[in-house]
């Protein structure tokens, strides 16, 4: 019963979400409130705040992300056959040999191509 | 009432009669563990934290409030639920307040599919790490989401640090992975503990050891923990992610690192080091289940117990290296998870091939087997740890790490850098509009 399990995930979904909201409620019944404009202003060493922090970032987090998504779509990929693998013998580790061969020259390209350099 | 799979599976072998285990393990984890058992291990880690980083400063650590300081986390909890809750005027509402329960949910989930115990799990699904690395994926979301409803410029770059740490790291820990995974035959953590019984901890094959090793050093990167802590260095960006936090959604937050670091460490435990095993190569205590409940109650306790003791001398272990190492700098960081770590994952899964065809396709352990096993992985091991290493100097050497970031070379000849935050500024590559005119 695999559905079963995941009656689990919600019930503890809810109870997480509770667990993490009852403090918060709790805080907002005892704790005091007093906003002025100084406490509501952004906390940026503790003169007036300068300039909007939504701007635009710079490119090289972007990029990692992207290796990332790349990385992680392969690694999905390897879950199977490494469950597999005692079904599969030893053709499967030749092909996942190759695998990981091209897997190894994706990263070797983006650190040639200096993605990991921080200029 | 139906079993969870795992336990069912090893439960069936010995023939106990679980109909109401699941039922009491569920109602024990969502009433008792969320009213006392969690809590309580969060606030006792880091009044275990407090303490141990005081030894190691050589101070005594909080030791006022109650014998040994130990009602402090609960002064602090009280102290944190009278503190006023700031939200910033230019602040998006709704995500600053969602982003600390995101991060704590995500914390919550992974716990559901550890397996304390042979029936202390409440659910096994056979596809239980992918489960794990799915709901442990969301941390960063919640993460980036406080660094950018905050509109602080300090969260913001915190939360950039910390999403790009955290994507670069999970990679070499879902293939630190593999190994175990491959060994077992399965996903579900249930397997992959009973196979310990039967095979030896993972720890004790040499590319066990190496995915230990990888997967314990990604996992003190995803919960943020030093040397990895860049999100939240304090003294470059204040707090980073969670500047803009005061109180209990603060407080929210620092439960869910501790929790992450509980999660981490109880996941190390079950694939690496044996689970509740207490010895590495025997089955004990789980052969001694033989049908009646109050044996099988019996070796739970044990099994607990021994794992929790391993929880708690991996947890100290990664408050030792917190009081020991520097916080490294971000470039490094994250190119340590890319060109050491990922090409060693990748090298270490070929041995753990190799590792399986030595010693687990036979069916059961040999010495002789297991003797050639060590000595040949052993070597290859070492080999691809030194290859890796002495690749890395060798491109290190042709173009030296410092070139990428002139302010560091020129601070060092002693020249005069451009104005304040000039490192900073290199790293979100741009200069906040006004930032430096006045």
């Amino acid at each position: 019963m695999v559905a079963y399990n995941y009656v689990f995930v919600g019930l503890l979904l809810l109870t997480a979400v509770g667990f993490a909201l009852a403090p918060l409620a709790l805080v907002a019944l005892v704790a005091p409130r007093k906003p002025s404009p100084t406490k509501g202003d952004a906390y940026e060493c503790g003169v007036r705040a300068r300039g909007d922090a939504w701007v635009r970032f710079r490119i090289q987090y972007y990029v990692y992300a992207i290796m990332f998504v790349v990385f992680d779509v392969e690694t999905v990929f390897l879950y199977p056959w490494a469950a597999a693998y005692g079904a599969l013998g030893v053709f499967a580790l030749v092909e996942m040999t190759v695998f990981l061969a091209l897997l190894f020259a994706g990263l070797a390209y983006a650190w040639a191509k200096g993605v990991m350099r921080w200029t | 009432m139906d079993l969870s799979p795992g336990s069912a599976l090893i439960a069936q072998a010995h023939r106990v009669d679980l109909t109401w285990n699941t039922a009491i393990v569920w109602a024990l984890w969502l009433v008792v563990g969320f009213v006392g058992i969690f809590p309580g291990i969060v606030a006792y880690m880091v009044w275990l934290e407090r303490k141990a980083a005081g030894r190691f400063q050589d101070r005594v650590g909080p030791n006022r409030v109650g014998p040994f300081g130990l009602l402090q986390p609960i002064a602090d909890a009280v102290k944190l639920i009278v503190k006023e809750n700031i939200v910033p005027r230019h602040a998006d509402g709704l995500l600053h307040l969602l982003a600390p329960v995101l991060v704590l949910v995500s914390a919550f989930l992974s716990l559901a599919v550890v397996p304390f115990a042979v029936g202390l799990m409440p659910i096994d699904p056979p596809s239980g790490l992918l489960y794990l690395i799915a709901v442990s994926s969301i941390s960063p979301l919640g993460i980036f989401l406080a660094g950018w409803s905050s509109r602080n410029k300090y969260s913001l770059i915190g939360a950039m640090r910390a999403v790009a740490q955290l994507v670069s790291y999970e990679i070499p820990q879902v293939l630190a992975t593999i190994p175990v995974v491959l060994w077992a035959g399965s996903l579900s953590l249930a397997t992959i503990f009973e196979h310990q019984a039967r095979f030896g901890w993972n720890v004790f094959a040499p590319p066990g050891l190496l995915a230990f090793a990888i997967f314990a050093i990604a996992g003190a990167a995803e919960v943020n923990r030093a040397p990895f802590d860049i999100p939240e260095a304090e003294s470059e960006i204040i707090a980073g992610y969670h500047t803009e936090y005061a109180g209990m959604r603060f407080g929210l937050f620092f439960l869910a690192e501790y929790l992450g670091v509980f999660v981490i460490a109880c996941v190390t435990t079950v694939l690496f080091l044996g689970g509740g095993m207490p010895l590495p190569f025997s089955p004990f205590p789980t052969n001694l289940i033989d049908g009646s409940i109050r044996r099988y109650v019996l070796v739970d306790a044990i099994l607990l117990a021994v794992f929790l003791f391993k929880v708690l001398l991996f947890v100290l272990a990664m408050y030792w290296v917190r009081a020991t190492l520097p916080r490294l700098r971000v470039d490094r960081l994250m190119n340590f998870a890319w060109k050491y770590l990922v090409p060693l994952c990748l090298l270490d899964i070929l041995l753990a091939a190799l590792w399986f065809e030595i010693v687990v396709r036979p069916g059961r352990v040999s010495a002789g087997r297991w003797t050639a096993g060590m000595v040949v992985t052993g070597l290859l091991v070492w080999a691809s740890v030194r290859f890796v290493f002495w690749v890395n100097r060798k491109l290190a050497a042709a173009g030296p790490i410092d070139a990428d970031w002139p302010v560091v070379g020129a601070a060092r000849e002693g020249v005069e850098t451009d104005e304040g935050g000039g490192i900073i500024a290199r790293e979100v590559g741009t200069t906040w509009p006004g930032l430096y005119s006045s």
